[in-house]
């Protein structure tokens, strides 16, 4: 039970914030190539799951899933995209996602006079915020080497 | 409890079958009158709704028809274009029907080679080693399943969230595909396949997944 991690797109595909807890394996590219590839995946998947769907949409695309990890992702009307990575046992983690953007988001990085939105969060206080959020979660735990 | 559809997909990303086996038409057909309140683009050779969503119209649908008769693409079926026939107030009033618009073959393997990249990429992108490739899709409307097989041909399904036995309903497809694909003489490797045996048995059991609800592994 394992949150491996955390990336924050803003609505023109710049990364805000990444996060790593428990990651095994890193994706052989650079962080910019990683970005961007994530952002890319995730528009095409949006996009393609607006035209095979056989019925209208309201949320549109939650979540999906590997033999190894699940990413679940979770978009705000304004174009904000949060995206986090877990192991299987975690079947919904929209909520949290969702009290990410409510309680830390909004509360640390929008209600704060000195980050500029649109570029990428220096916010040493969301961070660490963010970081006692994610080990506080039930189905966090540091995973034994 | 419904399946959707059915997707095969070779080794290169390419469309080799597709079954719809429920496609749920949601449309609504309403008569308006002169000026028209919804605002319509051309997108894709269809001429969909951009801004206006009201009473079961939303944005996105696309016009199916014209005073009953059936569009083609950007134009009615007389062959004037949509716009400017709407455009001009002796038309009305005026009945169209707005729809999703269904898939055309073409679109369905664009969709696929890109699920076939985009499966690619769900795995190069995973934080743990030796992770495949996307197994599982979910969207609030429908659960797309994946299996590849170790030849690469991936077997995709469509189906309600709630619908359960999936697993066992792809490895029955690759069996299907297997027993009356490969070995039927006449079939080429990574080519569409066009096998009546294979079309009636996968029918078979997807209906026997839908009543069960949850397909079995005998049979």
């Amino acid at each position: 039970m394992t949150v491996h991690n955390l990336y924050i797109f803003d609505r023109n595909g710049s990364c805000l914030y990444y996060n790593e807890w428990n990651r095994k394996k890193q994706a052989g590219i650079s962080k910019d190539e990683e970005f961007k590839l994530m952002y890319g995946m995730l528009f095409s998947i949006r996009s393609f799951v607006s035209k095979m769907s056989p019925l209208d949409m309201k949320e549109g695309f939650l979540s999906f899933q590997t033999s190894k990890y699940r990413l679940h992702y979770y978009e705000t009307p304004s174009g904000l995209r949060f995206i986090l990575n877990t192991d299987l046992s975690v079947s919904n983690a929209r909520d949290t996602l969702q009290s990410i953007y409510s309680s830390l988001y909004v509360e640390y990085v929008v209600k704060n006079p000195v980050c500029v939105l649109g570029q990428s969060l220096d916010s040493e206080l969301f961070s660490s915020r963010l970081d006692a959020f994610i080990k506080a979660l039930p189905y966090y735990s540091p995973r034994a080497a | 409890m419904v399946i959707f559809s059915v997707y095969v997909v070779n080794k290169a990303g390419g469309l080799i079958y597709q079954y719809d086996n429920y496609v749920p038409r949601a449309d609504a057909e309403k008569t308006f009158s002169f000026p028209l309140d919804l605002v319509l683009k051309h997108h894709d050779e269809k001429v969909v709704v951009s801004f206006g969503q009201r009473d079961g119209i939303k944005v996105g649908h696309a016009v199916l028809s014209i005073n009953g008769a059936d569009v083609l693409g950007k134009n009615t079926a007389e062959g004037k274009d949509i716009l400017e026939y709407l455009k001009d107030s002796s038309n009305y009033p005026v009945s169209i029907r707005f729809g999703r618009a269904r898939l055309s073959s073409n679109e369905k393997l664009m969709l696929a080679s890109m699920f076939h990249s985009l499966f690619a990429i769900g795995s190069q992108l995973s934080p743990e080693v030796g992770s495949s490739g996307i197994e599982m899709l979910e969207t609030d409307v429908f659960k797309l399943h994946c299996y590849q097989t170790l030849t690469g041909i991936k077997f995709i399904v469509l189906a309600d969230p709630r619908q359960s036995g999936i697993d066992a309903l792809l490895r029955k497809i690759y069996e299907i595909y297997s027993d009356f694909a490969l070995k039927n003489p006449f079939y080429s490797l990574e080519m569409p396949i066009r096998c009546e045996l294979f079309d009636q048995n996968l029918k078979g059991s997807l209906e026997i997944a839908e009543k069960a609800g949850n397909f079995g592994a005998g049979s």
